[in-house]
């Protein structure tokens, strides 16, 4: 199909819903999504498909959703996107940081379609984004690690060095040394999101260095059955990961992206639909902590939910000062609460992380 | 800071063994004129079925049985196009990875958030599997350079024509060696869902396939040099990560190109070789790749 072809495609069907205003309001609003990689991942995508069944469970037959999986970063979202739109759906959300430009690029040839990106900057008069403040999760996981370490060495396998990642990393090792102030965070980069060979050697070698907790950024099993193996532990990623529940995995950070969809959509439907810059967090539902197994101690598990309830009710900021980078230079001076666009351009380590940031 | 080199081979061992067995499995491929770049796919599908019998038996060994046969059986639509209708191999090869990825990612739905039982460590506290993959070194060693047989896959690879003439079935020894080849890819492949991760993920091999058709060329078709280029990719990436354990700076991107520069630096260095050197023909077997038909 050439621009003009599409072009003539998309006049026809915004005149066909123009015409018939009454009988585009009795049909179902249509709801599209697209994945960056298989519904059955058992992480990322799986949560977002969470996500889209949760809109469904919630407003019955008045949606009606589809979804495109495996979907590459690229020219192909484009494509993909065009694709939804012009099968007529109403609201359509992009799950995968590396769609951002498809998004713009679609959105401005249907300006009557709602678009929504997931993890990313770019918006415009009907693309909205969302995202969310997964650091708050890793300050709970982060207390349980360091009053779980016995060698007083956590470990964390980072994926790539971009804001995100670091806020976890600066997160989980403020929240460790705040109850356990000997204890000493090992980063390895393993440069994937998810490829389970590695990320089980990466387990390896941290456990090799005296590593006793583990947290991962990267979205597979693999090093979990790693620590069983070794009998240490860590956490689930993304998704809850129970296989591995009560020990290894004793608690999860949940990307609970239902909460935001279901919000999103019932605007839509209202009609109040704004494009909007979501960062939500464990108080909207969106970062949801996985339970706390029995493998934790009750006295651990009830500071790691006061941390959690605390956060939740905005009552404590995981960023508050006084914090310093790893370099040694001033951060926050005392009391004062991380701005979100520090956050999001987060470039550093704070300070007792004695690593290097792959450049 | 010390690494202690002990534990630092162990690692090693365990993150090689997957791309050895897959890509001792091509080498026999490739020995006999056969170009399988379907290895992948094998692998996968390999994955599945090693976890889904582990699974369902309670018997790690029985999974990895399940897994060779289930690669063996998935390369033989490969066998028959490539064989018998005279299919390109390197289309039909890259077929069979995309469907063995689409195959186990319909049938792997079932067992998603399974665990698969935990193995036993072997001797030395090293995984069975891991043994089984270093005795099979020598064991294809031999069979290319020393048993009759393993000479006579190594003429049909060599001379197709030739091996027909003298009065070898060229088309039953292909067929054994591709099945032979989805065995290994299969076993290699499962290590990583039975051993490794321990549960069923889709595109869990994470194109360790094609690692193991670039160490095939890298060891110039040999048993040996396959073992050599496992340890080096294996050993690249365990280092780069025990070093980022450590706490030590590390140029990481350097070190995870090294293998593949090091592939480069092989074949150049190989192909230096067959322009300066007095001996005749490439490392590669003569007929690699190519087709072959009796009335020719």
């Amino acid at each position: 199909m050439n621009r003009r072809q599409l072009m003539a495609s998309v006049a026809a069907l915004s005149a066909v819903t123009l015409a018939q205003p009454s009988w585009a309001q009795e049909e179902p609003l249509k709801v599209g999504f697209i994945y960056v990689g298989p519904v059955a991942d058992g992480g990322w995508t799986y949560q977002h498909d969470q996500g889209r069944l949760a809109i469904e469970a919630e407003y019955g037959d008045r949606v009606q959703t589809t979804y495109l999986e495996n979907v590459p970063e690229g020219t192909d979202a484009e494509r993909a996107l065009t694709q939804l739109a012009l099968a007529g759906n109403d609201v359509i959300y992009a799950t995968s940081f590396g769609y951002m430009d498809a998004v713009i690029n679609v959105a401005a040839k249907f300006p009557d379609v709602k678009f929504e990106h997931n993890t990313g900057y770019k918006r415009a008069e009907n693309v909205g984004t969302y995202d969310g403040r997964f650091y708050e999760g890793r300050a709970v996981m982060g207390t349980i690690a360091g009053r779980m370490t016995e060698s007083n060495k956590i470990g964390y396998i980072a994926t790539f060095p971009i804001p995100e990642v670091l806020q976890g990393i600066n997160s989980a090792y403020l929240h460790a040394k705040k109850v356990n102030p000997d204890v000493e965070m090992r980063v390895v980069w393993a440069y994937t999101w998810f490829d389970p060979a590695k990320e089980a050697d990466a387990a390896t070698a941290l456990m090799a260095e005296g590593v006793d907790v583990i947290l991962q950024h990267t979205n597979s099993t693999a090093p979990l059955a790693q620590l069983q193996q070794a009998g240490k532990i860590g956490f689930g990623q993304a998704s809850d990961m129970s296989a591995f529940a009560p020990s290894p995995r004793v608690s999860a950070v949940v990307n609970n992206w239902g909460a935001h969809y279901v919000k999103s959509i019932g605007r839509v439907l209202e009609g109040t639909w704004q494009p909007e810059a979501v960062w939500g967090g464990i108080g909207d539902g969106i970062v949801a902590i996985g339970e706390i197994t029995e493998a934790v101690p009750a006295e651990v598990k009830a500071e790691a939910e006061a941390l959690r309830d605390a956060i939740a009710a905005g009552e404590y900021h995981p960023f508050t000062g006084p914090l310093n980078k790893a370099d040694g230079s001033a951060w926050l001076a005392e009391g004062e609460v991380a701005k979100d666009e520090d956050l999001s351009g987060m470039n550093f380590y704070v300070e007792g992380i004695t690593a290097e940031i792959p450049q | 800071m010390m690494i202690d080199p002990v534990a630092l081979f162990l690692l090693l061992l365990s993150a090689s063994t997957p791309i050895l067995f897959a890509a001792l499995g091509e080498l026999v491929v490739e020995r006999a004129g056969v170009l399988n770049l379907g290895v992948e796919g094998m692998m996968i599908l390999g994955a599945l079925a090693g976890f889904a019998a582990a699974y369902h038996s309670g018997n790690p060994f029985l999974g990895f049985a399940a897994a060779a046969l289930a690669g063996a059986l998935v390369a033989l639509p490969f066998a028959a196009l490539t064989q018998f209708l005279l299919a390109n191999q390197v289309a039909s090869g890259l077929a069979l990875t995309l469907f063995g990825l689409g195959l186990a990612a319909m049938f792997g739905k079932p067992l998603e958030g399974v665990k698969a039982p935990g193995m036993a460590p072997g001797p030395f506290r090293i995984n069975w599997i891991v043994w089984l993959g270093l005795a099979m070194v020598p064991l294809i060693w031999w069979f290319l350079n020393r048993s009759r047989s393993g000479l006579i896959l190594r003429a049909v690879g060599e001379n197709h024509d030739a091996a027909h003439a003298l009065g070898y079935k060229v088309r039953a020894i292909r067929l054994g060696a591709i099945a032979f080849g989805g065995a290994m890819a299969g076993i290699g492949g499962a290590y990583i869902s039975i051993a490794t991760v321990l549960q069923w993920t889709e595109g869990m091999t994470a194109g360790a396939g094609w690692i193991a058709l670039a160490i095939v060329v890298f060891s110039s078709w040999s048993a040996p040099g396959v073992l050599a280029g496992a340890w080096l990719f294996g050993g690249v990436t365990v280092l780069q990560l025990r070093l980022q354990a450590a706490g030590v700076r590390v140029p990481v991107q350097f070190l995870s190109m090294a293998p593949y520069l090091a592939t480069i630096l092989v074949l150049v260095l190989i192909s230096a070789r067959q322009k300066y050197s007095r001996r005749a023909g490439s490392a590669a077997p003569g007929s690699l790749g190519q087709n072959f038909h009796a009335l020719r």
